[in-house]
């Protein structure tokens, strides 16, 4: 028994192993078809972009376009997540409170490509269309407001348990001396949940910025696209650029403009992980202990 | 849910009652956890509550300043009046009664925050007061906590590398600096060693001149050395469900309680025959 486990476990380090010999491997591959040259990452033409198969590859373009729709996500994920965990801690009933968690729950489970769908039926023509009237229906706020749906659910249940593991003797002692709840929930349930809430926004950051899917379906580009920043262009991320380059009819197989997606996976890997590293060290630092 | 009987004709509060208790009846869902319990605190005096565990007197010190509102299940009946006041009129603001009424728990719970910001919390919150005068709030409530001189270096640094009995004067530091005209202590001194509790028994004495006191205690040595009046509660075993609810027994002053109380279950539990 003991040996199948360890097995199981061993298998499991020597996966994750893989994965990143596979990416490390690729990437080398790629710098050594454009002979090691890295200016080729920022393209300083008049109209940058990412466009693999003229063998333009302008990191920026597909960087920026991470930061904006992971941004955008994060500016819908934080106060629908964190609101709902202070609403889950402080002031549901239990009643309230037993529906309304599975309700979350199963929004944590619904696959991220009915989320596409739900962006592109949905959040496109019903609300980004009729207030901002960009010109293409696809484009990054509808991308980037249907993550930020997709990462709600885990803002608001690591903040709901870091809002819940805060003592019931602090709020005690802030209503003891006639503090009203809303009060006490702002001035000392909150800031002893400090930690958590912050680890729950990196962690979030990260699931946006890894998500793929949604970028790829309701972000507009297909492989490959200028370099932007308003929300309201389509655009593409390092995610999308991968998904899209890797089947259809957008399919590359061979040389650069294939190699290059090692590279940007590797990117995606190493900016995943630092943010998850950053987030565990910001939990042990802050963490309270009443 | 918290039934409000209509206001009857009843005699009027002494000036020196603070609380006037009338059958009062605290159920936590279906299950009752106090029967019937009726007295009145004076004030300016140290009144302890006494009694096995379970007997209900923490829920009924919980009722004083409608700290039980914030359980779910809890619901009180009866009368709670307070300087002739019913606390459980829907018209009171619940808030301004645990301002008014202070309380001090079991454990002490500093909130993570330097000293100073304890104890400015309460004071701060009111708005009332400037930040020279928040100052002077600081220091005087640390002063009749008789902490001032152990922390008056430290005030930025945080309260939780306080001792524990420095914990539980800087709660009732905190409790103070709001000046609330009642003190509710839930067995204050139950998690600190006897040096810290003798300190905190002294402060009770200091502080009782500006306050009216009410400390629920499992220490009878306890009650019999700080309090000036003394009420008794037990449990009953209800029939029906075998579930304990607490009653209270006798309310008299502590010297009549610990020498010749008026029930005989009194004079059980305070010569250690039972509880």
């Amino acid at each position: 028994m003991r040996a199948v486990l360890g097995g199981a476990a061993m298998v499991t380090v020597v996966i994750s192993a893989l994965i990143l010999f596979v990416l490390f491997r690729g990437a080398i591959d790629f710098f050594r078809s454009i002979g090691w040259d890295f200016g080729i990452l920022v393209d300083d033409s008049a109209a940058p972009g990412w466009f693999p198969r003229r063998e333009r590859f302008d990191l920026l373009t597909i960087v920026l376009g991470s930061i904006v729709m992971g941004l955008l996500a994060m500016i819908v994920a934080v106060p629908l997540g964190l609101g709902t965990a202070v609403y889950l801690s402080e002031y549901a009933p239990p009643r309230v409170r037993r529906i309304v968690k599975p309700a979350v729950e199963v929004l944590a489970g619904i696959p991220s490509v009915i989320v596409g769908y739900f962006a592109l039926k949905f959040i496109a023509p019903n609300i980004v269309d009729p207030i901002f009237s960009p010109d293409q229906p696809r484009n990054m706020l509808v991308a980037g407001m249907a993550i930020g749906v997709l990462v709600v659910p885990i803002m608001a249940s690591i903040c709901e348990d870091a809002l819940r593991a805060v003592p019931m003797s602090l709020r005690e002692a802030s209503f003891g001396v006639g503090a009203r709840k809303s009060t006490t929930t702002v001035r000392v349930v909150l800031p002893a949940a400090v930690s958590g809430i912050v680890a729950a926004f990196i962690i979030a950051t990260s699931r946006a910025i890894g998500e793929t899917m949604v970028a790829a379906m309701a972000g507009g580009r297909d492989g490959s696209g200028p370099r932007v920043l308003s929300p309201l262009e389509p655009g593409l991320t390092m995610t999308a650029a991968m998904t899209n380059a890797a089947g259809g009819t957008d399919q590359v197989k061979a040389g650069a403009p294939f190699q290059v997606l090692f590279f940007v996976g590797l990117l995606l890997f190493v900016l995943t992980m630092s943010l998850n590293m950053i987030a565990d060290r910001v939990v042990r630092k802050y963490r309270q202990k009443y | 849910m918290i039934q409000v009987q209509a206001v009857q004709p009843e005699r009027t509060a002494e000036s020196s009652v603070v609380f006037s208790v009338r059958d009062l009846n605290v159920f936590y869902g279906e299950f009752r956890a106090v029967r019937d319990a009726s007295f009145d605190i004076n004030e300016n005096e140290i009144t302890a509550f006494i009694g096995p565990s379970g007997c209900g007197k923490t829920t009924v010190l919980r009722c004083l300043n409608r700290m039980n509102d914030f359980i779910e299940s809890a619901r009180v009946e009866g009368k709670v009046q307070y300087h002739g006041v019913d606390l459980y009129d829907p018209q009171i603001n619940s808030n301004e009664v645990r301002r008014r009424i202070g309380m001090v728990f079991q454990k002490p719970n500093p909130f993570p925050k330097s000293i100073f910001e304890n104890v400015a919390y309460g004071a701060k919150l009111s708005g009332r007061f400037s930040k020279t005068e928040i100052n002077e709030v600081v220091e005087n409530a640390l002063r009749q906590a008789a902490l001032w001189d152990e922390v008056k270096d430290r005030l930025k640094a945080s309260a939780l590398g306080l001792s524990g009995g420095q914990q539980q004067r800087l709660c009732i530091a905190r409790c103070i600096a709001v000046k609330p005209d009642v003190i509710l202590m839930d067995e204050p001194c139950s998690a600190l060693d006897p040096i810290a509790t003798a300190r905190i028994e002294d402060l009770m004495q200091e502080i009782k001149k500006d306050f009216s006191i009410i400390i629920v205690t499992h220490n009878m040595q306890q009650a019999a050395r700080v309090s000036d009046r003394t009420a008794f509660f037990t449990t009953e075993i209800n029939p029906e469900s075998d579930r304990r609810t607490g009653v209270l027994v006798e309310i008299d002053s502590t010297r009549k309680i610990f020498s010749m109380p008026s029930d005989e279950r009194t004079e059980l539990y305070v010569t250690g025959r039972f509880g």
